[in-house]
């Protein structure tokens, strides 16, 4: 039976207390062997990051800033001197250098990045994780928590996909707040019975969505409270039955103790009981003033440790060519520095960076000009679509899917986007 | 539909019993050439136009105890008391709902609501450092209370000067320069919120759908570069160290253009102009300038903070405004109902920019009358899929995260546990709140909320101590006065659906509730009280205001 449908009996049946199906999954045989499932993490650098200082260096051009380039593991790649250990692991990285965008403002460039849509007053368009919990909702039966986690709250919604796919937001460690007491708990099954025929009185007297979309919440809430997968979020905590070591201290130490290092790592510990999309923020990345000095001794330290440590751990996993990996911003900086020692909003040429996902990675895809103020003649540039449709291809969702919006609207998937050819092979 | 005719005159009636109430302190500013009965009369018929352009029937009206709720959670903040409701309900319609809104709208809960509302829009639900969030409710507190004309409390705002807490009006501009950014955040805000119209993306280049022009947003800032900053420090007698004092905003020594450069690298100058209005850029007080300016109309169409505020106000009432968002106002976002905007801008112009008196005019309407349940007459009216909004029946829309606590104080009397009085209630508020309260931290100053729906709200509503505490038992708690009155158990499932629901149970609820508690035998009475009174409070028909 799927725990996910416990309350559409309810509104049928009459007896009284349906509510236990709530805690079926307590006794349900759990899966020994599970099927590799593939997923996603997004990296979120709230702010917009000053990709041009990180991964696409202009020595010797005025714009160029006061970062050196080293060498990585790919010969003939160079990235930021500040971020050595990524150089490491770089075999399983790639660099989209030739990013046009058009949104240069918060809001609208992370709706934009998000969704792969420019805002539209009539429709809200689902944010990637909202897809991607959407297109896996029959294979994931064993998974008691929502199928999109959002450590520190990046924004975005389920849009017109509904609030049953809206992303699972959680503070910036990976922390839940008020999580069940035993009383709670052992309390539950009467209230749940109880709620249940105040909330199909209430749909039933025909009043939108809204009334239905709460139940479909309480649900998910339900199977989450009641689930020994919780552990995923604590670190120090185990279930074996779902193959979850408690993590060392050298593990919690390699991947950093920050909030983005630890919410990393919580990110690894969701995907490997079967989430299939991750989004873990840093925020920060708006530096219109004093960008070297922040970026030098704040930043690329945490960025560095966290990022590496999380594709060297899932390569020692096994789990690299499963989990396809996102990092960006809203959009990325101006080449020319301002009087502030900072730089602004640039959509129209900055970088992307992916990985794993089983994709040809060790590439650089795309080029801007000398002074980084434009794509390079002859280089393709890339939209949102096309990162979320490389993304679609390393999860194996069908890029000719269509959903259609509450109005009746066909939206494709990826706005269209074509994966990046040399990334798929 | 002569149905319909009947209605709007028994309705008519009613807006001449508001206004006849509207007459008291605080209307002084009013103009009496404007009629109120008229106005509500050309909204309804607006309205009513266009449903029958797009061929929907309207909903009834609502159900007086449906009405009854959602008026309280929109003038209050808060669901009414059971006393509140039964009071209510012994007046006839529709003295009943004229009345309400008239005492709603001089009630301490209307100020509070609408203080927090705007203190929200102006500095934020975190507040930033050196703001003071005491001095901004302040402000809006005196505003609501005494119903100043808007104008004039957008002028105060924008004009501001002097110490954070002696006047909270300065509280806007400290929250919305944080960064030294040359007042850029606080052009961009101000257009958003007063203005209605989003120009934060002309800083750097022309809109590319509205017609605001990159020269424009600069001409805009420079009357913003005579705010000045101070934030103060002292040393901490007790630590020997430097620490915060209060923030001030003072007068900047400044005349002349401001300068910005155009994409192509070009430098231009911008002076302080607005629409067509431009000022002596000599002028040592362009911030006052630039308040007086606001009133101005712009060429036919009246002027924007009136159309702006009137846009939000309707959207405050109905889930919806006539454009959205509502502040993103302008040629590229035709609104859905274009003379009822206009009419009611001009008229709230007319009025004196009378805040209360434009709410009037609202909740008279006959769209605000109805009920939330459609029907297949006019499913099709449906904007959250995208649709343009028809008013044919409520949109059913959640609580914010402040009207549901409000609310929860409310249903349980679960403040009599709070010691301290008010400003210890305020305290607690605001630190239930921070939960919900995710800053993006960059140059727009954005936050979001967890308060939406999802699962940390869930969660919260099922096992915070906040639940704890309103299902308590405990005596002096709502649920022990409920359980040690006489009276049946009938009587008690009544009492609780009343509190939380503002209703009483259908037969059918009922005999499942009275079924449910009874396999509870006598042993655990008290817990399954506790637990439907759990259930209720969790419940979507809670939440949501409808």
């Amino acid at each position: 039976m799927k725990r996910r449908h416990f309350l559409q009996h309810v509104l049928t049946a009459a007896s009284v207390l349906p509510a236990c199906r709530f805690l079926s999954h307590l006794t349900a045989h759990a899966a020994t062997v599970r099927a590799q499932r593939k997923a996603c993490i997004l990296m979120w650098m709230g702010g917009g990051p000053p990709t041009i200082d990180l991964f696409d260096l202009k020595p010797g051009s005025k714009n160029g800033g006061e970062f050196t380039p080293i060498d990585t593991a790919v010969p003939g790649i160079q990235i930021c001197e500040h971020l050595p250990e990524i150089a490491k692991v770089f075999g399983d990285l790639s660099l989209i250098r030739s990013m046009s965008t058009r949104e240069a403002d918060h809001t609208r460039g992370r709706y934009y990045m998000h969704t792969s849509y420019v805002p539209n007053p009539t429709v809200t368009h689902p944010t990637f994780g909202s897809v991607v919990s959407y297109e896996f909702r029959d294979r994931l039966d064993d998974l008691q928590i929502p199928a999109f986690v959002s450590i520190g709250a990046a924004g975005g919604d389920a849009g017109f996909l509904g609030m049953a796919h809206a992303p699972f937001v959680v503070d910036a460690s990976g922390q839940i707040r008020n999580a069940p007491s035993e009383e709670n708990r052992r309390r539950l099954p009467r209230r749940l019975a109880m709620l249940e025929e105040i909330e199909a009185g209430f749909i039933r007297s025909r009043r939108g969505d809204l009334p239905q979309d709460h139940l479909s919440v309480y649900r998910n809430a339900v199977n989450l409270m009641t689930s020994d997968q919780m552990a995923a979020f604590s670190p120090q905590r185990s279930a074996p039955r779902w193959g979850l070591e408690a993590e060392s201290d050298a593990v919690m130490e390699r991947y950093g103790q920050n909030g983005f290092g630890r919410g990393l790592l919580v990110a690894r510990r969701l995907v490997q009981i079967g989430v299939p999309f991750v989004e873990v923020s840093m925020n920060g990345w708006d530096l219109h003033q004093n960008v070297f000095q922040t970026l030098r001794n704040q930043h690329l330290p945490q960025l560095d440790r966290g990022v590496s440590a999380l594709v060297s751990d899932l390569r020692d996993r096994g789990m690299i060519d499963d989990v396809v990996l996102v990092w960006m911003g809203e959009f990325g900086r101006t080449p020319r520095i301002n009087q502030n020692v900072g730089r602004d909003h640039w959509a129209s040429s900055w970088t992307v960076m992916m990985g794993g996902g089983g994709l040809r990675n060790g590439q650089v895809i795309g080029a801007t000009d000398k002074d980084g103020v434009a794509i390079a003649d002859g280089s393709r540039s890339f939209l949102p679509g096309d990162i979320w449709a490389t993304v679609a291809h390393a999860l194996g969702i069908p890029l000719n899917t269509v959903h259609t919006s509450r109005r009746g609207r066909p939206m494709k998937l990826a706005n269209g986007g074509t994966p990046v050819k040399e990334l798929i092979g | 539909m002569h149905m319909t005719g009947h209605r709007g005159i028994i309705r008519n009636m009613a807006v001449g019993m508001v206004l006849a109430a509207a007459c008291g302190p605080g209307s002084e500013a009013a103009d009496s050439a404007v009629d109120d009965s008229a106005v509500v009369a050309f909204i309804d018929a607006q309205i009513e136009q266009a449903w029958r352009d797009n061929e929907v029937r309207p909903s009834e009206q609502a159900p007086q105890a449906e009405w009854v709720r959602r008026v309280y959670l929109d003038l209050a903040g808060r669901i009414p008391r059971v006393a509140e409701i039964q009071e209510a309900f012994e007046d006839d319609e529709p003295r009943l709902r004229t009345a309400l809104v008239n005492r709603l709208l001089e009630s301490s809960d209307f100020v509070r609501h609408f203080t927090t509302i705007w203190t929200n829009e102006c500095i934020g639900r975190a507040t930033p450092r050196r703001v003071s969030r005491r001095g901004m409710e302040k402000f809006f507190r005196e505003a609501f209370a005494r119903n100043r004309p808007w104008n004039d409390v957008v002028y105060d705002l924008i004009t501001a000067e002097g110490h954070f807490e002696e006047n909270g009006a300065v509280n806007y501009i400290l929250a919305q320069t944080q960064m030294r950014d040359d007042g850029v955040q606080l052009t961009a805000k101000t257009a958003r919120l007063f203005l209605g119209v989003q120009i934060q993306c002309t800083q750097c280049h022309n809109h590319p759908f509205n017609d605001w022009q990159q020269k424009q947003f600069w001409e805009l800032n420079s009357f913003f570069r005579q705010v000045r900053r101070i934030d103060h420090r002292r040393v901490d007698p007790d630590t020997g160290r430097m620490v915060d004092d209060y923030s001030e905003v003072v007068r900047r020594d400044f005349t002349g253009p401001v300068f910005f450069e155009k994409r192509s690298g070009l430098m231009q100058v911008a002076f302080p102009i607005l629409g067509d209005e431009r000022i002596d850029p000599d002028s040592e007080d362009r911030r006052g300038e630039l308040g007086r300016l606001l009133t101005r109309s712009q060429g036919d169409a009246p002027p924007l903070i009136a159309t702006a505020l009137v846009n939000r106000m309707w959207a405050h009432f109905f889930g919806y405004g006539f454009t959205r968002p509502v502040d993103d106002m302008g040629p590229h976002n035709a609104p859905s109902h274009p003379d009822v905007l206009d009419r009611l801008a001009r008229e709230f112009v007319a009025s004196g920019y009378d805040v209360r008196r434009l709410i009037r005019w609202i909740c008279s309407t006959r769209a605000y009358s109805l009920t939330s349940r459609f029907g297949r007459h006019n499913a099709a009216d449906d904007p959250a899929s995208g649709e343009m909004p028809l008013f044919s029946h409520m949109y059913v829309r959640a609580m914010t995260a402040e009207q549901l606590y409000d609310s929860l104080i409310t249903a349980t009397g679960a403040h009599q546990s709070v010691r301290g009085g008010r400003d210890a209630q305020r305290r607690q508020r605001r630190r239930w709140m921070q939960q919900f309260v995710r800053t993006f931290d960059n140059d727009e100053n954005a936050e979001t909320t967890t308060f939406n729906g999802t699962i940390p709200q869930a969660l919260m509503l099922m096992n915070s101590e906040l639940t704890a505490r309103a299902v308590s038992a405990e005596p002096g708690s709502f649920l022990y006065d409920v359980l040690s009155r006489p009276g049946s158990d009938t009587e008690r499932v009544q009492q609780l659906y009343l509190a939380a629901l503002s209703r009483k149970a259908t037969r059918a609820e009922l005999s499942r509730m009275r079924k449910i508690l009874r396999s509870s035998g006598p042993d655990g009475r008290v817990a399954a009280f506790q637990d439907l009174f759990w259930a209720l409070l969790n419940s979507n028909e809670f939440i949501l205001i409808h």
